[in-house]
């Protein structure tokens, strides 16, 4: 247990430094940037008490906001996924899930694309839709979540292989 | 009241969500109005210092293109200098005058950004270096922004590529006046609405600050139109301008504080 307490500090404090210091700098063809950082609620252990998972996220988002005078746009995108994560959870591992016996290093490949993609995206029509916060631009909101998708996607699927890995 | 109890119980993933989630909103659209957000910006000791340290490294990068757009600063200064009383395409149209109203400072960049629709920037200098709200930014090129939240030590700049910034501009030629405006699209290029029908334009014609607020002085620098289209009435035009910043690559910038400020406010809530 206090090994899992200390792992999830670890990976809270590097996510939130490599997402300020290194990620919102990529701005790749102008304007696309990957917002890694909700590997964080993506990899959170499901057994933890749900009012740990939202409060954390908060945090988290607060840290990212803090960083880039956002006001509180990425918290509110993660405090919704943090929110609806067991539905997602549900709905990419099936039966898995209900005996609460995942493992994110040893699920498949497939499921583990189903779960993140959602997250990532649900993550992200959040974000831009309040950043952006008018309706008449709809046509940026849809095109910045698209590309930024596809961009994270891409990045936390190379990172959990790369870190499941090293585990073994 | 047992059930209250039981209600909030059983409900409080939700509970907690809704109140978790509405504070966020409220600290984004706090963040949407000028001046207003207390709590959530990087003019603090924790982000500010942050990105102070990563900047000390990060800047030896960029030292060449820093140096040579310093340089071709001092080359446009000094052959005014030379040339002083000769009307230029510049900032300095009066440098008499202007010197005696307008207090410079230098300050670096240590948070630059770009991407979002509503960009905000951090400086290394603060309200010990006698930094305040409203005061203006500029680069060696052209304009930057204005300064909103200061700290002891920092301070952020809202930037022009921001959607709330609205700020007073002017064509060079003609004292046809306008608001600079940011869609949100291309950092290269921002917007100028409200140019009266009447004005004489052209591609490529120079746009300047208008002094009309008592933050810019006149005639600071901003762009080129890249094209104008009439609005929806049919009554003013709106213009494309190319920026003559790279808001892209920013290091250097200076603050620019009116001393007459105060006494213009004065005058002008007096009435």
């Amino acid at each position: 247990m206090n090994n899992q307490v200390y792992l999830n500090t670890v990976r809270f404090i590097v996510l939130v430094f490599i997402q300020v210091l290194l990620l919102n700098h990529i701005n790749f063809l102008g304007y696309i940037n990957p917002y890694v950082y909700i590997l964080f609620i993506a990899l959170f252990p499901v057994k933890n008490n749900r009012l740990i998972v939202i409060f954390l996220s908060f945090l988290l988002g607060l840290a990212i906001d803090l960083f880039l005078d956002s006001g509180g746009i990425h918290a509110a995108a993660c405090v919704f996924i943090a929110y609806i994560r067991p539905v997602i959870l549900k709905s990419s591992f099936g039966m898995v899930y209900e005996y609460q016996a995942i493992k994110f290093s040893n699920v498949e490949f497939g499921q583990k694309l189903t779960y993140v993609s959602l997250l990532t995206i649900i993550h992200h029509i959040v974000l831009f839709s309040l950043e952006i916060f008018s309706f008449s631009n709809i046509i940026l909101v849809i095109q910045k979540t698209l590309f930024s998708s596809i961009f994270t996607i891409f990045l936390i699927i190379i990172g959990t292989i790369i870190f499941s890995q090293k585990s073994k | 009241m047992q059930q209250i109890f039981n209600f909030i119980i059983r409900n409080k993933n939700f509970l907690l969500f809704l109140l978790l989630f509405c504070l966020s909103i409220l600290f984004t659209i706090q963040s949407h109005s000028y001046h207003k957000s207390k709590f959530i910006n990087s003019a603090n000791f924790l982000t500010g210092g942050v990105y102070n340290s990563i900047n000390n490294i990060s800047e030896y990068f960029h030292l060449q293109s820093q140096n040579q757009d310093l340089a071709e600063e001092n080359r446009r200064l000094r052959s005014l200098l030379r040339n002083a009383g000769i009307k230029t395409d510049s900032i300095f149209i009066d440098s008499l005058s202007f010197n005696t109203v307008y207090k410079f400072y230098n300050a670096k960049i240590i948070k630059n950004s770009y991407s979002l629709t509503n960009n905000v920037l951090t400086l290394n200098h603060g309200k010990k270096t006698g930094i305040k709200q409203d005061f203006g930014v500029i680069s060696p090129k052209g304009i930057i922004g204005i300064i909103d939240k200061t700290s002891k030590n920092f301070s952020t700049v809202i930037s022009i590529l921001n959607t709330t910034t609205r700020i007073s501009a002017q064509l060079n030629k003609t004292n046809h006046f306008g608001t600079l405006a940011w869609n949100g699209k291309s950092p290269q290029y921002v917007q100028l609405i409200d140019i009266p029908k009447v004005a004489p334009l052209k591609q490529g014609d120079t746009i300047i600050t208008s002094g009309r607020s008592s933050i810019f002085p006149k005639g600071i620098l901003v762009g080129t139109i890249e094209s104008f289209k009439l609005d929806i009435v049919e009554n003013y035009y709106e213009l494309n301008v190319k920026l003559f910043n790279d808001m892209t690559n920013l290091e250097h910038v200076y603050v620019i504080e009116n001393l007459n400020n105060s006494e213009l406010n004065n005058l002008l809530n007096g009435n």
